[in-house]
Order: structure tokens, then sequence, then C-alpha cells
């Protein structure tokens, strides 16, 4: 830096709160809400008990002062319009109608809560109550504390979303074959980061299928990937249907046919056993089943992959080379192949080239981060204690339809279950939910009309949020306003380092997600939360981090005083025991070595390589669909402005991304008569949306990419309207009841459809009236695995 | 006093946005309204076969180079925030070494 600046002095190091002019500045973590799967060190500027801005905070080397624009906006995403600010209630009956909300007090929410569990648990029985859970960030555990805990039901789902399809596919591939989640190692498993002794910065960076530097994964801040190239001259391998920045400075890119990527992985593992560019020593000591993985990609020539991937045979020979030869190699976590029905194999097959490389808990490559460090107790699973009895559990929807749920691969329920139960009433009606951090009609739930329809069959709808969202508007009839971040205490219990943030600030009668886990925990059951002594949140998360692994501090001392607890963590823990219970050198696996042939899905009835499969809809599975479809869609890339749903009622965000987008080829566009910057429709098989042409190169011919997330806070909020969220939901498009062979993903990204022109005469029925006036664009359908199971004609 | 710059190694800047609204939120600046703008080239395939894709954020002339913030010791903000550390503040016949050692860089004088 030119400028020589003591920062530790200027920003106070180590200091809860100081006064810094008319500002009260207090040292915090920003996670949820606004929604974010990362945790940045944060310097909140308070005036009169409100947030007036907030800065990076540079002496936290997380991120070490930086911050995304989203963080740069919290005050016009704090006191907004549309931000919740009491308990509402609505009858039912006026599903749709925002002017029907009425104010209550959090008394009269509970005893409306409560009458309703009775009436729900008389008729159908208390597992006909069940949560909906959102993506990964700071209100993910609390759901099933309350679902489990206080209401004693076993059902909690992520919202709709058909095959778990965002980090479980990878955790299943990667929890069976290496007992743990490997994250790119960029030094951010110990305090001093890029000064660690034994760090080493990665020779090659993989990513695939992702833009790191937007989604910013898991334990990930995707700038870190900048700062290897620039301190550690790290080269990149970039594998996607687009062409993002760091394709543009890549050593290798390569843009593959959305869907194909198993093929891909296999044919540079092939490359690498091929050509004897495998790490003989790993092979040899850690891992089992080499020989047969060996064989298995003997006729995965490039040529076979790319023929399938529609890309150069020569750019991934050059690719695998690469990778295996230059060093440690990182593959930071990309959503893609877990929105995929072959996901859990893509991701089988690139994490064994990680294994045959050799890149595992090494310096500058993948870091086993679970369980010593607390992850899946403190995320989505819960707790194993709790009130869950056998009995009870075996009341959870999809352990009986799925392997890899009766063996516990995920506390929640299984998704398409769900589905299935609230269109059926098989196995069993389910009347009650309550959603906590997800907003599914807008985002996460694929064929988003279909699961309005759904949800709309419920008896009783809680929703528990900071701002009215489309999810809300249609379907709600119970609203409990949520604390923004700097509004709760609260701890990041995952990955590393621990963090705790207090609560600074009060917005009108909004509760931190922690106090409403307490608040309906007491009230539903006292007993246990009197058996495990819990009374406030502070108890709550004080409960939480002495149950962890490696925190020691009660949280009191972490929230008034250390603020972060980062511990040591050396590398190469699979020689040393770190990695097993039984504190044994190896790998929490059944063979204690990475499995590359996996016993367990081989015990299990499932395949245990990984098999390169078709989407279910694609120019090669189905070439009649093609002809009428002749583009493959893929969706879900991230952008810098908004976190999924977030973010659309903030002018600022809008300022530089104002509309939903879909990127065309320049070809694609000149052969459909296409201009940049028109509105189309987005047509497949399920269902059509509107979106604005954006006609780039930087997408391969015969692909388009579409925006997720999109709604409208400006329009209506009422029914058929509901903010427009259907009017350009790509999830009208994507299926669901189709999840993969091993339950985990399904084709979100991988199906066909067909763009034109938007005119007057071709949308005179806009979806919103399609969903919500004329019962949807379908009939449910399921596939093979649900179809099967319940005896429905396999679609 | 000499003169201050604002330096920005346009290899590096990845278009994060953070400039623009770091500047936005320190100036209480209205939406739409920039002191600091992102421009953008590509992705575009050059005719030697290599993709281009450069952003460059341009002062605009909103920009007072954050002079009340600086006087305290701090950065810019937008420098503060910058998600790539491709941004450098300082007096200009220092940054301008800067040119020299960084390839694909710009120096602004406001
Ligand atoms: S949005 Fe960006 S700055 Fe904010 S917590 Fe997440 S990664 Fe950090
Ligand atoms: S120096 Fe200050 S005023 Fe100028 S662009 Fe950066 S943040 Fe804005
Ligand atoms: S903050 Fe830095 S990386 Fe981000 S757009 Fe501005 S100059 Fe580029």
């Amino acid at each position: 830096m030119v400028t020589d600046h003591n920062l530790d002095e200027l920003y106070h190091k180590g200091e809860l709160t100081w006064q810094d002019g008319e500002y009260t500045v207090e040292r915090g973590f920003q996670w949820t809400p606004p929604g974010c799967h990362n945790s940045c060190g944060m310097l909140y500027y308070m005036k009169d008990g409100k947030l007036d801005h907030a800065e990076g905070d540079p002496c936290f080397p997380y991120n070490n002062g930086r911050l995304c624009a989203r963080c740069l906006n919290l005050e016009e995403a704090a006191y907004q319009e549309g931000r919740l600010k009491y308990p509402m209630k609505r009858d039912p009956k006026d599903r749709g109608d925002v002017s029907k909300f009425e104010r209550i007090t959090w008394d009269e929410a509970l005893a409306l809560i409560e009458k309703n569990l009775d009436e729900v648990t008389e008729k159908y029985g208390r597992a006909s109550v069940f949560g909906l859970v959102g993506t990964g960030r700071n209100i993910c555990w609390q759901v099933p504390w309350i679902v489990n805990n206080a209401f004693k039901s076993p059902n909690v789902f992520c919202a709709l979303f058909s095959g778990d399809s965002c980090a479980v596919p990878r955790t299943a591939a990667t929890a069976a074959m290496t007992g743990a989640y490997p994250v790119p190692d960029m030094g951010q498993f110990n305090e001093a980061r890029y000064d660690y002794p034994d760090f080493q910065f990665p020779g090659t960076i993989l990513i695939w299928g992702a833009n790191p530097l937007k989604s910013n994964a898991d334990c990930f801040q995707g700038y870190w990937i900048t700062d290897c190239m620039k301190k550690g001259g790290s080269k990149l391998v970039v594998i996607d249907p687009m062409i993002n920045w760091m394709s543009a400075r890549a050593e290798v890119q390569i843009q593959i046919r959305p869907g194909t990527d198993c093929a891909v992985a296999l044919a540079m593992n092939h490359v690498i056993i091929e050509e004897d560019l495998y790490d003989h020593d790993f092979v040899d000591c850690w891992t089992y089943g080499f020989d047969e993985f060996a064989e298995h990609v003997k006729d995965w020539t490039p040529e076979r992959a790319a023929e399938i991937a529609w890309c150069d045979p020569d750019d991934i020979r050059k690719a695998a080379r690469l990778i295996a030869t230059n060093g440690p190699c990182a593959a930071p976590f990309g959503v893609s192949n877990d929105q995929k029905r072959n996901g859990v194999s893509a991701y089988h097959a690139i994490f064994n080239m990680m294994a045959i490389t050799g890149n595992y808990d090494n310096p500058g490559g993948n870091i086993l981060a679970y369980d010593p460090w607390g992850t899946v107790m403190s995320y989505i699973a819960g707790w194993d204690e709790g009130v869950l009895t056998p009995e009870m559990k075996a009341e959870r929807l999809g352990d009986k339809e799925f392997p890899l749920h009766s063996v516990g691969f995920s506390a929640l329920g299984q998704p398409d279950v769900l589905l299935h139960a609230l269109e059926t009433g098989e196995p069993r009606p389910m009347k009650m939910c309550f959603m906590m951090g997800t907003n599914p009609i807008t985002n996460m739930a694929p064929d988003a009309p279909r699961a309005y329809k759904a949800l709309m069959t419920l008896d009783f709808t809680i929703v528990c949020d900071y701002r009215m969202t489309p999810t809300i508007a249609g379907l709600a009839d119970l609203v409990l306003p949520i604390s923004f971040n700097w509004e709760r205490n609260t701890l990041r219990l995952w990955f590393t380092p621990v963090r705790a943030s207090r609560k600074i600030s009060q917005y009108y009668e909004c509760k931190s997600d922690e106090e409403i886990v307490v608040m309906l925990g007491r009230r539903f059951n006292p007993e246990f939360f009197d058996k495990i002594g819990v009374h406030t949140d502070i108890d709550m998360l004080d409960y939480i981090v002495k149950s962890a692994p490696n925190a020691t501090e009660s949280f009191d001392q972490l929230l008034n005083k250390d603020m972060y607890c980062w511990p040591d963590r050396p590398y190469y823990q699979y020689k040393t025991g770190g990695l097993r219970a039984d504190g044994q050198p190896g790998f929490q696996t059944p063979t204690g070595r990475i499995e590359l042939w996996v016993s367990m899905f081989a015990n299990l009835g499932l395949d245990p390589l990984p098999n390169y499969e078709e989407p279910t809809e694609s120019p090669v599975s189905t070439p009649e669909l093609y002809k009428e479809y002749p583009l493959v869609l893929t969706t879900g890339a991230r952008n810098f402005e908004f976190f999924h749903s977030e973010q659309r009622e903030q002018p600022h965000m809008r300022a530089t991304y104002p509309w939903p987008r879909v990127r065309i080829n320049v070809e694609d566009a000149k052969e459909l008569g296409i201009q940049d910057g028109e509105w189309v429709w987005i047509e497949g098989t399920r269902g059509r949306c509107q979106q604005k042409a954006l006609v780039t190169e930087g997408i391969m011919k015969g692909v388009v990419e579409a925006d997720h997330g999109w709604w409208f806070p400006e329009r209506d909020g009422n029914a058929p309207s509901l903010y427009g969220v259907f009017e350009s939901n790509i999830n009208n498009l994507t299926p669901n009841g189709n999840p993969g062979p091993y339950s985990f993903g399904a084709d979100f990204r991988s199906v066909l459809c067909k763009i034109y022109k938007c005119t007057p005469e071709n949308s005179e029925i806009l979806p919103g009236v399609q969903t919500v006036e004329k019962g949807g664009f379908h009939e449910p359908d399921y596939g093979d695995i649900i179809s099967m199971y319940y005896g429905h004609d396999a679609k | 006093m000499s003169k201050k710059g604002l330096f920005i190694n346009y290899e590096m800047c990845f278009g994060c946005h953070s400039c623009e609204m770091a500047c936005s939120q320190e100036h209480k600046l209205p939406a739409g309204e920039f002191g600091i703008k992102l421009t953008q080239y590509g992705p575009h395939k050059n005719v030697k076969g290599d993709w281009e894709y450069t952003f460059v954020p341009v002062p605009t002339q909103l920009c007072d180079l954050c002079g009340s913030r600086t006087a305290t010791g701090k950065l810019p903000a937008c420098v503060h925030h910058c998600e790539s550390e491709c941004m450098e503040y300082g007096d200009i016949a220092e940054l301008a070494k800067l040119l020299e050692e960084q390839p694909k860089s710009v120096l602004f004088s406001l």
C-alpha cells in the first residue's frame, strides 16, 4: 500500500465499540439478514440507535476491510418501505390480499399458533406439522430446533427444493468418499492466513460451474482467488458454459453443454491416469478402489467426453495436465453440479480427481473441514440431542423412499416426497407449515406455479421474514417480523472462525430467530428447555457454544470479549488422526481411505462409481423435444447486486441491475431475430416466463442462461400478481418431483427451452394469471423414483 | 501538500461494484448517481482469438477523493472496500511508480 496507515490504531483493534465523531462504532460480523453464506467483519456506524452505514473491518483477516455492494447498502436494506414491524395475521380465505393483514401482539400470535397446532395434531397427528428452511446462512439450525424441539415433529425440509439441490449432493458425494467436506484452502483455516508458516498458494484453482467472485460460498470469499492470483501466481482452469471474468484470465477455459460435467470430469481422470500423472504415493497409501476406478475411466477418452459436452478434447487434456502437474489444486464450491440429477456422480468424478492428484488436507489444496469443526451441528441438521424419539423420526418423509436418507445423510425430510404429500395426501397429509428464512415461490422451489398450488392446500402457514415478500402476500396466515443481523445476539459456528455478534439496535417489535426459537420452545416444550437451561437467546447460544467440539469459551466471553475464536488448524490431519472419530490416521470412511469406489453407495444398492447420465431432457435423451425446444437452458448464475431473491426492493441495486436477463449467444439471437435488451418469452415443457435478452458472446451457442429469484416489489402485491413473482420466474420452467438416483440433485440447470419475442398477441395470459386463476401450467407428474414408490406412471 | 490521485489496476478489477456502492454510501448519493462508475469491455473474443473481459471504474465529477475521510487518516471509501484490492490512493508521484510496476493500470488525477 502506498499510503502508510496504522489501521489497527485507527480502527481500535480488539475493541467492541468506540466513538468516531457523531457515530458510535460497533464491531460485529454480518451474516443474516440480509442473507449471505459468509460472515464478514463489520463496523456498524450507529447514530441515535439506528444504523447510519456500515464499513468492512480492516482488522479482521477474513475480509480485511473489504465488503460486497450488498453490505455497503445495509441502511437502505434495513429501513426500507415494506420492512415488517409487527406480527400480523390474515384469514386463510384472504390469501393473496395484502390489505387483509391485521396487526396483532406476540401473545396473540402464540395463541394462534397453539390453536392451529392443536387442531392439526388432533386431526392428522403432529408429524403433519412441518418446517421449511431456505439456503445456508444464519437461519438454518433454528428451523429444526423449532419444529423438532418445540413442535415435536420430525419434518423439516428445504423449501420444496427438489433433490435438496444445493451443497447436499456435493456433501453426499464427498462425505461418502472422504467422510468430510472439502473446502479449498486459501489460508482461511488459520488467522495468519497467507502468512501461516505452512501455507502454500494453490498452483491451480479449478473453477467448475461457478463464479465464486459473486457467490462467496461457505467458508470461501471469492476475492481470495484474486489474492492468490496476485500474491501467489495461481493459475485458473474454468469449466463453464458462460465466459466469466476468470475465464478470460484462465490458463485453460472450457465451455461445456450444461449437464455433461460428469463426462468431462471422467475424461480428465482418464488423461491423468493414462499419462501417469497421478500421485502414486497418495493413491497407494490413502485411497481405496483405484484399480476399479482406473478401469472405469479407461473408455472415457477426451474425444468421447468432448462429443457429449460440445467442447474440444485437447482442452480437456490441457486442463487435466495442469491440474495434475502444477502444484496443489484447490477446487472452490460451485452449486451448479448440485442442480443436476447426475450431480452426485459429477462431484464424485471431480473429487476422485482431487484424490488421485493428492489434493486433500494439503496446503493450497482442499481442507477436509468437518466434522471436527461442528459444521453439521450448527448448520441445517439441528442436534442429535433434542426430543425426537426413534418412533417420531420414523414419521419423517423420505427416509423410506431414499436409502441415503434412511442412513442419515440428511437430517431433513426429502422435499420431493413433501411435494407428493401435499399434492396427494400420501404418505400422509401435511397441513401446517412454519417457514423461516425462505421465500419458496420466488426462489427455491422449482416449478414455482406447482409449488404455489401445493402450498395453497395448507390449513395454516406461518412465515417469518424481515419484509413483505410474494410468499407472504400469497400464502401466509401469520407473519412474524425478524430482526436484522445487528438487531440480534447471534453466533456463527459454521466452519472457522467461530464468530459472535451483539445486538446493538431494536426495530419496532421484531424478534431475532434465536428469540423465536426460545419463545416457541418455552411455550410448547418447557420441560425440554428447562432441562437444557434455556430461558433466553443468550442461554440458547451459550448451550450451543458449549456443545461444540472446538470452542471452549462461554458465549458471554465470545460475545463481550473475544468476538471470534480462530483455533490453529495444521495440515495433513489424515496423517495425524485428526479426521477420524477414533483418532487413528486416515479418513472417516469404512476403509479409512478415500474411497474412489464408494463402499457405502454399493451397500445401499447405489452406483459405487461415477457414471455419466444425460439430463432427463436434453438434445441427446429427448431428440424429438429438442426439435421444438432447441436451446439448452441453465439458470441460477449469481450477480453482485442480489442474494437470490433479496435486494430487489433496493433502488441502489436496481440502478445497476434493473431487470431480469436471459443471456443468449449472438448467433442464436441473430437466427431468432432477437435484439439485445428486448423482452422475450422463455418457454419450456412445463411453463414460460418473460425476461430481457442479453445478447452476448459470453455464452456458448445453443445454450441460454436465465436469471433466478426475480420479483418486483414495485408491482401489485395482490393476487394474481403477487409482486409479479411468476412473470419472470425461471422456475416456471424447471422440474419438480424428479430427483436423481441418489435422491440428491435435480435438473434445474439443464432443461430444454425456446425463446421468442414478447408481443401483445402472445402476452395476453401472463404467468401470474395462469398460475393463480387458471390452475397452473400443467398437472403434477413425477420422475421415476417417486413414481415407482407411489405407483404413478413415470414421466 | 502534493496532489493526490486514484490508481486502478484494471487487469485485476473484476467489476464487483463495491467502489460504486461505497462511494454512494459515503456521500449519501441517491440511486443512479455515482462518484465512480464502472465501465466494461467484453466478454468478446478478439481477432487474435483471446477473450477480452475488462472493467475500469471511472471517477465522476462527484468524486472529491473523500477529502473528509482522508483528512482523518482513513482510506477513501472505494479503496477501503475494493474487493480485488486493485485500487490505491496516494500522492500522484508515488502512484506513478506503480504504473511502471503493474502493467494494465491507470492513474486518475482529479
Ligand atoms: S454479502 Fe459480501 S460483504 Fe456481506 S457478509 Fe456476505 S460476503 Fe461478506
Ligand atoms: S475517492 Fe471517495 S469520492 Fe472518489 S470515487 Fe472513491 S469513494 Fe467516491
Ligand atoms: S471495487 Fe475494485 S474490483 Fe470492485 S469494481 Fe471497483 S475497482 Fe473493480
